[in-house]
């Protein structure tokens, strides 16, 4: 039980986030990619609450704000979304292009 | 190595290959469904990471939030929004997924390396904690009070916000042409409106 493994793991899972990030076409495979990068973040926060700070844990503190802030971003993009979906009929990321050109 | 040890590292090793092989179905797969449901098993386990590290108000709240909020509003939407639609190949797609799996790799390696290298003072043993909720809220009520009444107000008004983006416009010409009394107290929509034009 070392602190290396846990903090592995959150970047094996930041890294799988960024990659689903970028490559996807589907715009909630996206949101979902989004979420695993903030779960990453949250892993490394209560990782380095727990071993370098373990009588003050002000890292799983931040990490409720992070999972807060995580449920009000999925909220607002589900909906925006929804919303792109009602005027272009589309999810597909390549064809949202209102701010692009 | 003790019998406890012993099960932490076994529970380590099973969460860790659950969580990357379940985030790498989410990433991959190409049936969008599946990769919602793995998404929740990918949440079910960082909860499991987090009773690991002693955080059991966290894991409870991961559970709650995530696998009961996040992870149903997402599937909601997917079914809203799910049409079978083939998508049109992208000049240099293989290319670019080819060069964001090698950017991932190499941040990976980087990470790794860093981790692996640097020496972590954690030397000191870990304060054992009967349960970590009544740190948490002496912490939320006394010195991160403003982030936390800061943060309520924030999910307060992307919940309003969310509502708002995704509800379709009310209609008021729809009012004076005069609606029949029962459907008065109907939250009016607009019809769906024909599709934008695709360039």
């Amino acid at each position: 039980m070392v602190l290396e493994a846990f903090l592995i793991v959150a970047a094996a899972l930041f890294c799988i986030g960024i990659y689903g990030l970028i490559t996807s076409r589907n715009a909630v495979r996206v949101l979902m990619s989004i979420e695993l990068m903030l779960n990453a973040v949250n892993l490394n926060l209560i990782a380095f609450s727990n071993y370098l700070d373990s009588v003050e844990i002000k890292g799983q503190v931040f990490s409720v704000f992070v999972i807060t802030i995580a449920a009000a971003e999925a909220a607002v993009g589900l909906a925006i979304i929804l919303s792109i979906y009602r005027s272009r009929d589309t999810v597909d990321m390549e064809q949202f292009n209102l701010l692009r050109w | 190595m003790n019998l406890g040890e012993g099960v932490e590292v076994v529970s380590l090793v099973i969460l860790a290959a659950l969580i990357t092989g379940a985030a790498m179905g989410v990433v991959l797969l190409p049936n969008i469904v599946y990769s919602a449901f793995l998404l929740g098993l990918v949440f079910l386990s960082m909860s499991g990471m987090y009773l690991l590290l002693n955080a059991d108000f966290v894991a409870a709240a991961q559970i709650l939030i995530y696998v009961g909020a996040v992870n149903v509003l997402i599937l909601f939407a997917i079914m809203l929004v799910n049409r079978a639609e083939p998508y049109q190949k992208v000049k240099g797609g293989m290319l670019r997924n080819l060069v964001t799996g090698v950017v991932c790799v190499s941040l990976f390696s980087l990470l790794t390396y860093t981790v692996t290298t640097i020496q972590w003072h954690t030397s000191y043993a870990i304060a054992a904690l009967p349960s970590t909720i009544v740190v948490l809220a002496k912490h939320f009520f006394s010195d991160y009070l403003l982030p936390f009444e800061l943060v309520s107000v924030l999910l307060l008004m992307a919940l309003v916000g969310a509502i708002i983006l995704a509800r379709r416009e009310f209609v008021p010409d729809a009012i004076a042409i005069g609606y029949p009394q029962e459907e008065a107290l109907e939250l009016l929509e607009r019809p769906k409106l024909p599709v934008a034009d695709r360039s």
